[in-house]
């Protein structure tokens, strides 16, 4: 489904990514982990067009597609969802409308005709129940005013309106009590198909409990350094990242 | 030969004529008038209140004038759907009488201004003139020596409108054309209305709109004014809108400057008596050379006063916004609450913005703040969008739609509203440019 070549990118003529690779077929669940700063939320800003970030080298192929090539929304269309590390507050503007609009352009995209009202209000019911999304939120302008928990919860209920190929979930447990995190988690589960694939990034095991991952990765100075099973994530979490920067930088 | 020498001569050869149709009441301060501007002249922007806009330049163009009275047919049909409004129309500088005119309640009097000053002199009298003679702009004197007629509304003590007044203004001409139309509105002790102004313009030729409006909103009255502008690329608009309020009135002003080539509004309010209160909007849409100068002056001349200022401008392409909000504090002026808010979103690079608040305060028990900011498109929250799907035209007019929605929310006759809504979302997608028939805006 996704296929990353020797992907390198740029911020400020400061080089990030150094060099990914990185497979993803259907019905995968990838977890990358990683310290602070290595690079995990600029490969995903990457990955769906971010324009602060430049690409200098590589390729991303997704579906066949040539995905360095699409505008941010074509990515959107074409099946890419991100659920931001840092969810974007847009005053004025309903979730509603928001909503409406996201779903309508998918739908232009694919030649259909614009959803109708009732079921809109449908869709949007449903899946607000999938993530317990409080009705008043649903009303508000886009994460104006919602608290960080809020936003993550929101995040999870726009990729289950859209209906993704390919999710990558940015910290989407950061600033979720226990019991929101069990039911963001299931809500992801829930939407998990053999058809749709997941990168969850995460620095606790805690969440790979409830989204249990095919594939840990570990990301450090722009580079992916790790590749294993989900028993790498219990290690990480025992032992830290130091013994993998010192293989690392011994190299 | 200066621009002003052209128009004095023009005064001098039709003065006559200009005085035949109407009224003595109308007539009286013509001379006058005209004299004062003359001295004026036009402001330029070595006036310190126009250092965006030079009235010269359009007035420089060789304008017809309607100094025969000719009656100029319209066919024009309104399009606010379920307003329910008393409709009326003003050609050009003519109040337009149609077929039907609306039943009002008793008392209530709507009728052209040069009629009005005919048929009830004492009840004109006491007002015409009588706020705009306050002020000393030169296009308030050139209105006063070239004025013919206009809007007359009269709403007697007590009466509450049932329905909003709907004033539709229409400048239709084949050759470049000016008009000097005069609007007065009374509202009497406890009364209470609605009004609606639409202008719009039907000829691909170069127009001048040169129109002063006075308003009078008696102790205890109350008054929402709505007025919207519609006009194309070649229309100079220039509206002065002067009101005065009494002790306990209550008023609303909305202006919209849908689409326009270059407008300016002056707007003064003068709160003259205790517990008087004032909202006063604006909202301005911007785009390929258009330009639009709003200056506002809220004057309060007494105790316990509350004005609240909140104007706003979407600017894209190269067009041009200039706001200035002056807001006097007389001495004793004590308990005023004078609040004032101007922001403005330049989309593009080019659109220009120049915002200037100015408090001028006398007194020492006051609220008085003011804040202007000028703002591009948030980047982020575009990114965030396009992310989900949205396109990037569909994501900048759903950001514009946000900015301009506080605005269109002080509207409180719903089916303008909602027209006002639809409106907005049209223009922001370019389609309201592309009137049918029309030439000028493509
Ligand atoms: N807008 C920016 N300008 C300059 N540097 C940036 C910008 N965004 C990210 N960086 C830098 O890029 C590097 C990688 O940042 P990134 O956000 O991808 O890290 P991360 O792995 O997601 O970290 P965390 O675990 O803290 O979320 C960091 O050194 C960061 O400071
Ligand atoms: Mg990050």
């Amino acid at each position: 489904m996704l296929t990353i070549k020797n992907l390198h990118a740029n911020i400020n003529g400061k080089e990030i990514l150094r060099g990914i690779n990185l497979q993803v077929n259907e019905g995968e669940i990838h977890a990358i982990m990683g310290p602070n700063g290595s690079g995990k939320s600029t490969l995903s800003a990457v990955l769906t067009g971010n324009p602060l970030f430049t690409v200098t080298e590589g390729e991303v192929l997704f579906n066949d597609k040539n995905l360095l090539d699409l505008a941010p929304e074509d990515r959107s269309r074409e099946g890419i969802f991100l659920s931001f590390q840092y969810p974007v507050e847009i005053p004025g503007v309903s979730m509603t409308n928001f909503m409406r609009s996201a779903i309508n352009e998918h739908r232009k995209y694919k030649d259909l005709d614009p959803i109708s009202a009732s079921d809109f209000l449908k869709l949007m019911r449903e899946k607000k129940d999938l993530v317990e999304l409080d009705n008043k939120l649903a009303s508000r302008s886009v994460n104006e005013g919602f608290s960080g928990g809020e936003k993550k919860r929101n995040e999870i209920f726009q990729m289950a309106m859209l209906d993704p190929k390919l999710s990558i979930l940015d910290e989407t447990d950061s600033g979720l009590d226990i019991d929101a995190l069990r039911i963001v988690a299931n809500g992801v589960n829930k939407l998990k198909t053999d058809h749709n694939a997941c990168i969850v990034i995460t620095h606790y095991q805690r969440l790979l409990d409830y989204i249990k991952p095919d594939i840990v990765h570990v990301l450090y100075k722009g580079q992916i350094v790790k590749t294993a099973g989900p028993e790498l994530a219990l290690e990480l979490e025992e032992r830290g990242y130091d013994w993998i920067k010192q293989e690392v930088d011994a190299r | 030969m200066s621009i002003e020498q052209s128009y004095v001569e023009l005064y001098k050869e039709h003065q006559a004529d200009l005085k035949k149709p109407c009224s003595d009441l109308l007539n009286a301060g013509r001379d006058e008038a005209f004299a004062r501007f003359e001295s004026l002249g036009f402001p330029t922007t070595h006036n310190e209140d126009y250092l965006y806009t030079d009235l010269g330049v359009p007035f420089s163009i060789d304008y017809g004038l309607n100094l025969n009275r000719l009656y100029i047919p319209v066919a024009f049909r309104c399009d606010v759907p379920s307003i329910n409004a008393y409709l009326y129309y003003v050609v050009n500088d003519s109040f337009y009488v149609t077929q039907e005119q609306p039943v009002l309640p008793e008392g209530v009097i709507i009728c052209g201004l040069n009629e009005a000053a005919q048929k009830y002199p004492e009840l004109v009298a006491k007002y015409y003139n009588r706020q705009a003679g306050r002020d000393k702009a030169a296009t308030v004197a050139f209105n006063e020596a070239f004025v013919q007629d206009g809007f007359f509304m009269y709403v007697p003590k007590g009466v509450v409108l049932p329905q909003p007044v709907q004033l539709v203004d229409i400048m239709r001409s084949d050759v470049d054309f000016m008009a000097n139309s005069r609007n007065l509105v009374i509202i009497e002790e406890g009364a209470s209305a609605q009004l609606l102004e639409c202008a719009h313009t039907q000829d691909p030729v170069q127009f001048l709109c040169n129109r002063v409006t006075e308003v009078f909103v008696c102790e205890n009255g109350s008054f929402e004014y709505y007025a919207l502008e519609n006009t194309h690329n070649k229309t100079t608009n220039i509206g002065s809108l002067l009101v005065k309020q009494e002790a306990s009135s209550n008023v609303l002003i909305n202006t919209v400057t849908l689409h326009n080539g270059l407008t300016r509004n002056n707007i003064r309010v003068d709160l003259d008596g205790a517990n008087a209160e004032i909202l006063l909007c604006g909202m301005a849409i911007g785009d390929k050379n258009q330009q639009i100068d709003n200056f506002t002056q809220i004057n309060h001349n007494t105790h316990h006063c509350r004005s609240h200022e909140l104007f706003k401008y979407v600017l894209d392409d190269s067009a041009i916004g200039a706001f200035a909000g002056r807001i006097y504090v007389a001495p004793g002026a004590q308990k005023t609450e004078a609040l004032m808010t101007n922001k403005n979103l330049c989309a593009t690079p080019t659109a220009k913005m120049k915002a200037k608040p100015q408090l001028e305060i006398y007194a020492d028990d006051v609220k008085c703040s003011h804040g202007a900011t000028v703002g591009q498109l948030d980047e982020a929250a575009l990114f965030y969008m396009r992310s989900r799907g949205i396109s990037v035209q569909e994501a900048k007019l759903l950001l514009k739609f946000a900015f301009a929605a506080d605005v269109i929310e002080n509207i409180r006759i719903d089916a303008l509203k909602d027209r006002i809504h639809l409106l907005v979302e049209k223009r922001f997608r370019g389609e309201l440019s592309k009137c049918a028939g029309c030439v000028i805006c493509q």
